[in-house]
């Protein structure tokens, strides 16, 4: 599949000399669904302005659909859409000329069959003569999307879509996103919900201060950085961990009936078959079992913690 | 030309005047209605005519251009601080629109809503005095030139202020004092040789000067020099615009 963005060795100073972003490369393939992780100030609505041309950047290329975005950006833009993280709009104004301004300002001539089916798709349009003001948040974020999506772009960058919303207002987000995925438009969101990412996206990108740190599928990031942990559960309490167990880094939990062993998945060999007959070896009756697999959000957790270390020693 | 993108940008300015026509409109006619009931009869029973024409008629194009550069100054630079102020900027730049274009939306909106309130005036001043006109179509050329220009001066001001006082700064502290030292209600041939001098000075005088000539073809300085003084200004605006875009504009740091 080819790549619909391309951004290479992107760096961004803000006026204060504070480092945004430094050397971004990052390739997002067309018809995906990509997550940019980070926590708060990682650089990734920098990263997201800077392509949609709301912020310069200092040095590197960022095209889209293979034309720079500096000096294509009529083309470019005109193919983009954003949603921002913030609830800006236009509060006097009604959700219907709110719209119409958006695909306006986007130089497509009016089509209000087009607004009217987006309204509906996004369940708003009994409400496309409110006033903004008038909305929930929940209605507000709904309209921030119908606005980014009113000139019909096939790139849309959503940056924190679902910040501080309730949870079923974000299920009902994650459906709109499915939705305009499949209908062909290729999706870039920022979170700092996991979960977001785990539930959307084909593949993650970490940021952190102001770098990427790692892309990858979400699937093989799992499996790749992934640690799963089993654990044992026996009929009858042990004291302490000897015998042919002692060989693994087996952990006891309070009650002294369950016993946990965590491996990585990326190791060549688990020996689970030899970990069990070990079990069964040193006289253990096993009542159950169980596995766990490690979160994205904690193997999040443990890369941004490794690169704050990386960059403490350096 | 992204003409959909400027017709929008207008648009949705125009319809901010439309919502606000009540405060738009009847803040200038009551001002000019007391400029009239302090200027025109307070101070015109005293002086009756000014180079042959009365006093009242001859404060006309004084107080229009009054109104016209404050209006066009605050309705551009609010145009542009407001977004500024509220984050729906992001839609603007993120827009297939060019620094001229997003211009020309904004200043050609501030100018409109400047001009309209420009007549609305004229036929205010018609309930008061008798207001001749000359050579309407050099009255025109200066009414949408100053609305033009001061519109642009507005814009540069929205693109640098940093809160709403910074939006008053500039025209409360500069322009008026400007516009009422400019020859608005006086011609500067009544005051002192010395005072005469320190008012050339005073672009807004030139302004003034040639607005009115196109009146009744009276004026403190040449026809020539105050279509100047408007061009040279108005360009000034335009290379200050190309100049803060091709940095930025703040906006974009």
């Amino acid at each position: 599949m080819k790549n619909i963005l391309e951004i290479n060795n992107v760096t961004k100073f803000y006026k204060n000399s504070v480092k945004a972003l430094e050397n971004v490369n990052l390739n997002i393939k067309e018809g995906e669904i990509f997550a940019l992780l980070g926590p708060n100030g990682a650089g990734k609505s920098t990263l997201i302005n800077s392509i949609c041309g709301i912020v310069n950047f200092n040095t590197g290329t960022i095209k889209i659909n293979n034309m720079d975005i500096v000096k294509n950006y009529r083309t470019t833009r005109k193919i983009t859409g954003i949603v921002p993280q913030e609830l800006n709009l236009e509060s006097f104004e009604t959700v219907w000329n709110n719209v119409n301004y958006s695909r306006g300002l986007f130089g497509k001539k009016p089509d209000h069959n087009y607004i009217e089916k987006l309204l509906k798709q996004l369940s708003l349009w009994d409400k496309k003569d409110n006033k903004i003001k008038e909305l929930s948040g929940g209605m507000k974020r709904r309209v921030l999307i119908a606005k980014a999506l009113s000139h019909q772009p096939k790139l849309l960058f959503l940056d924190e879509p679902t910040a501080s919303v309730d949870v079923e207002l974000r299920k009902d987000m994650w459906d709109v996103v499915k939705k305009l995925n499949e209908d062909g438009v290729t999706i870039i969101l920022t979170t700092h919900y996991i979960e977001e990412a785990e539930e959307l996206s084909d593949r993650v990108a970490v940021i952190n201060d102001g770098k990427i740190i790692l892309v990858d599928e979400k699937d093989k990031l799992i499996k790749k950085l992934g640690e799963k942990t089993i654990k044992i559960e026996l009929f009858e309490p042990i004291e302490k961990i000897n015998g042919n167990l002692s060989k693994y880094n087996f952990t006891l939990d309070q009650t002294n009936k369950i016993i946990s062993h965590t491996y990585n998945l990326n190791s060549n060999t688990t020996d689970i078959t030899e970990l069990l007959n070990d079990v069964k070896k040193d006289g253990y009756e096993i009542k159950d079992i169980n596995t766990e697999q490690s979160s994205l959000e904690e193997i999040f957790i443990k890369l941004i913690k490794e690169n704050n270390n990386e960059l403490v020693r350096n | 030309m992204n003409w959909y993108g400027i017709k929008a940008i207008y648009i949705h300015e125009m319809e901010r005047f439309r919502r606000t026509l009540f405060q738009s409109l009847a803040s200038p006619i009551i001002t000019t209605s007391l400029y009239f009931v302090v200027f025109g009869s307070a101070i015109g029973s005293r002086i009756t005519e000014i180079d042959g024409i009365n006093y009242g008629s001859y404060i006309v194009p004084g107080m229009i251009m009054l109104t016209i550069l404050t209006q066009s100054i605050s309705n551009a630079s609010f145009a542009f601080y407001f977004p500024r102020f509220t984050n729906t900027i992001y839609e603007i730049l993120a827009a297939p629109l060019s620094s001229f274009e997003i211009v020309l939306g904004f200043v050609g909106a501030a100018a409109s809503k400047s001009l309209i309130i420009g007549c609305v005036i004229i036929l205010t001043a018609n309930f008061f005095v008798d207001v001749r006109i000359d050579h309407p179509l050099l009255m025109m050329f200066f009414l949408i030139l100053t609305s033009i220009t001061f519109a642009l001066f507005g814009f540069i001001i929205g693109m640098y202020a940093e809160g709403f006082e910074g939006l008053q700064i500039i025209p409360i502290l500069i322009i008026t004092p400007l516009v009422f030292l400019g020859g608005s209600f006086y011609s500067i041939n009544m005051l002192p040789e010395f005072w005469q001098k320190i008012s050339l000075l005073n672009p807004v005088l030139y302004l003034i000067s040639g607005f009115r000539y196109s009146f009744y073809e009276v004026s403190d300085v040449s026809l020539l020099t105050s279509t100047l003084t408007i061009l040279t200004i108005l360009i000034g605006c335009i290379i200050f615009i190309i100049y803060t875009f091709s940095k930025g504009y703040r906006i974009k740091d």
